[in-house]
């Protein structure tokens, strides 16, 4: 096990950059994911750190140890693929066991670790079939299987869960969580799905266009976004952007819409007259008749406990997050408050959030991060 | 494919008006193909004059005639000298005393057999190992100016290879790799190679890089993940490739009739002499050709498996 840092990494192929100066650390023992949209860039960083690509510029340290030109079979790392990789023309022992055989273990030895493997992933009767019947899910554990044998530093997985159905999905999502809180291993997980880097993550770093938009952990992405892609991207549905134009002066906590007031986060710097972004998310809406926001029921989605009405406004349409017991009709006239402590100042211009008392509060850390001692690797 | 990939083709079921008129046309196609075949099957079991009797004779008595003639050589005796021979020893001096004939020894067939099966086999593996190799290069790797090459390779094709026959012939004159089987190896490989590229490096193109990455992840060199994912994923194309391959080189006549004269002739251009020795012996040339068509028909039954999906180029996976 070992800690992940990346410094000032870049990726062209040829004049297109696929990633652009990104740094992070992941500590060790650390369950980190990279959120983004296809095409961000995130599969390229995890090869980088593999080795099955060299970075244009920039360095890998794994463990302290400068890896960033060594060959990906030098680096002990285990990389679970998109599609699997599993070899066809082996069944499903021969592939767990694959890794081990190059290190030329004795066969006793190599057959206990592969049971054992097999046993944590409870795919122990399966060991003998041919990985071409297996069903997608048994072929995610085979692959799993193949990754944890080894013991390696640190684990990368690329969309791991992106060929399995929802359901299973699920499952796999807090099997996967719960194989790192026994394992402890350092891991990093490339998805594009949020649901799954929230249920996951120790810290995530949002992607996008090869930039690295925000990194925290999941509850700080949520609560405070620190761009207005991130804002858009996480959350659903995303939360609500509401363009507007003022001056703000450092310490303010208020703004005005239109000829509404509206409370914010006290400022910790200001700005000149320029554009700006509120940003409120759905759950932060609350219908308010004595408001003086304004707007119209447009129509409501209903979600079981809660339903996404939404509500056109002189400044463009806005989703709240209400019980679904409330009834709303289409066109009925309402009032709109959002709650202060959960709104986000946005620059049109540069994306990035104003920093404001809502940055103040020190990272959330993951409540269920509960690291076990022992286990495989004890 | 990949395990993981599901590549299933939905494939609208034909009437049953259509399969009954395309399995009359594979039918059809199939006695059109085999009849010869049958027919030189047949006359290798005549006797000379049955071979040549019209009209045709379906039924007749077989005999081994053709077959003793092809692998002996004999020469015609007076009827008093054969009266003063001991009892025939085996069935084709037997043969050979009812027509006036001893046997005085074994003709060339063997021989030039051999070396036909030596020369194709020899230049299929090499072409297939060769073209295995870069077609894997080409496939995986950024090659300067790969679009050219490959293109040229391709262009080698182009004309018949008989077209360079004769700087080919001088060539070989000046190195003296005129008449050896080494030079006919390196002529059909060199023939052979561009197309075992091009059809290896559709069927490489379309083994995921993900196999030899995770491979090479698990710790093993590129070259051991060639050997241990890639090949063993391969085989369909190269057994394909293999037999196309060994195709040309078994019936290559021209640079055959050409270049080998003796010790390296092929059996393509033995089997016509046969015809000039002693009349026209047709048995003996049916039994020749029948003889000459086992290797490539035992060789194609052997790689079946592989064919079946390996001639479609890919179009329908596992
Ligand atoms: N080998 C390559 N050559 C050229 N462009 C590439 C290559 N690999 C990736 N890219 C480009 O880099 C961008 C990021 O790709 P990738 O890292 O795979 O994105 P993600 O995994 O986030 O979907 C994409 O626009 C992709 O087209
Ligand atoms: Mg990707």
């Amino acid at each position: 096990m070992a800690e992940i840092r990346v410094e000032h990494l870049r990726k062209a192929f040829e004049s297109f950059v696929a990633v652009e100066d990104s740094t992070f650390t992941v500590a060790d023992g650390e369950f980190f994911v990279m959120l983004g949209p296809s095409g961000c860039g995130k599969t390229t960083t995890l090869r980088m750190i593999a080795g099955l690509e060299l970075p244009t510029s920039g360095t890998i340290l794994l463990g302290g140890e400068d890896v960033t030109f060594k060959r990906a079979r030098e680096r002990d790392i285990a990389f679970v693929f998109q599609l699997f990789a599993l070899y066809p023309h082996m069944n499903v022992r021969a592939n767990i066991a694959f890794p081990l055989k190059c290190e030329g273990l004795p066969g006793a030895e190599i057959g206990a670790r592969v049971e054992e493997a097999a046993r944590i992933l409870r795919i122990s009767h399966l060991l003998d079939r041919s990985v071409s019947g297996l069903s997608s899910g048994d072929r995610q554990r085979v692959a799993l299987g193949r990754s944890i044998v080894r013991k390696p530093l640190a684990f990368l997985m690329d969309e791991p869960l992106g060929a399995l159905d929802t359901e299973l999905r699920e499952a796999m999502i807090h099997e996967l969580r719960a194989l790192h809180d026994r394992l402890g291993a350092t891991t990093v997980y490339v998805t594009h799905d949020q649901l799954e880097a929230m249920a996951m993550a120790d810290k995530i770093a949002v992607m996008n266009r090869g930039i690295i938009e925000q990194f925290g952990a999941p509850r700080d992405i949520y609560d405070r976004p620190a761009s207005l892609f991130v804002a858009d991207f996480i959350g659903q549905p995303s939360m609500n952007l509401i363009d507007f134009r003022a001056s703000l002066a450092p310490g303010a906590s208020e703004l005005a819409l239109g000829g509404a007031r509206v409370a914010m986060p006290e400022l910790r710097m200001g700005c000149p007259e320029r554009d700006l972004v509120l940003g409120v998310r759905p759950e932060g809406v609350r219908l308010d008749d004595a408001s003086p926001l304004r707007g119209e029921v447009f129509g409501a989605e209903y979600l079981g406990t809660t339903q996404i009405v939404t509500v056109t406004t002189a400044h463009g349409a806005v989703r709240a997050r209400l019980p679904a017991s409330l009834k709303v009709n289409a066109g009925e006239p309402v009032g709109l408050s959002f709650r202060p402590e959960k709104l986000s100042i946005f620059d049109r211009a540069s994306g990035r959030a104003l920093p404001s008392a809502l940055h103040d509060i020190p990272y959330a850390p993951r409540p269920s991060s509960i690291k076990h001692a022992g286990g495989l690797h004890g | 494919m990949a395990a993981g990939i599901s590549t299933a083709h939905s494939v609208v079921e034909p009437s049953p008006l259509v399969r009954r008129i395309a399995g009359a046309v594979v039918i059809l196609y199939a006695l059109i193909t085999i009849v010869p075949l049958i027919w030189i099957g047949l006359t290798s079991l005549k006797s000379p004059p049955d071979s040549i009797s019209y009209p045709p004779k379906i039924l007749f008595e077989p005999t081994l005639e053709g077959y003793c003639n092809l692998f002996t050589t004999r020469s015609r005796q007076t009827a008093e000298y054969l009266q003063g021979l001991p009892a025939a020893s085996g069935r084709c001096e037997e043969i050979a005393r009812q027509r006036s004939m001893v046997v005085v020894g074994a003709s060339n067939f063997v021989p030039r057999f051999w070396n036909s099966v030596i020369i194709a086999f020899g230049s299929t593996f090499c072409a297939v190992t060769l073209g295995t190799l870069a077609a894997y290069g080409f496939s995986r790797f950024k090659v300067p100016l790969k679009d050219d090459l490959l293109f040229f390779i391709l262009s080698t094709r182009m004309m018949p290879p008989i077209a360079v026959a004769i700087p080919i012939f001088l060539m070989y004159r000046e190195l003296g790799l005129s008449d050896t089987k080494l030079g006919m190896i390196l002529l059909y490989t060199s023939v052979n190679v561009s197309l075992a590229v091009w059809l290896l490096k559709g069927f490489i193109d379309e083994i995921p890089r993900e196999y030899e990455e995770a491979a090479m992840i698990d710790g093993y060199s590129r070259l051991q993940a060639f050997v241990k994912v890639v090949l063993p994923q391969a085989t369909t194309g190269i057994a394909a490739t293999a037999i196309f391959c060994l195709i040309f080189a078994w019936n290559e006549y021209a640079f055959a009739v050409l270049l080998t004269s003796g010790t390296a002739q092929t059996a393509p251009p033995f089997i016509p002499i046969i015809i000039g020795e002693g009349g026209q012996d047709w048995p003996a040339v049916a039994a020749a050709t029948t003889l000459f068509l086992i290797p490539i028909v035992a060789f194609t039954i052997l790689l079946r498996k592989h064919l079946l999906r390996g001639i479609t180029f890919g179009a329908v996976r596992k």
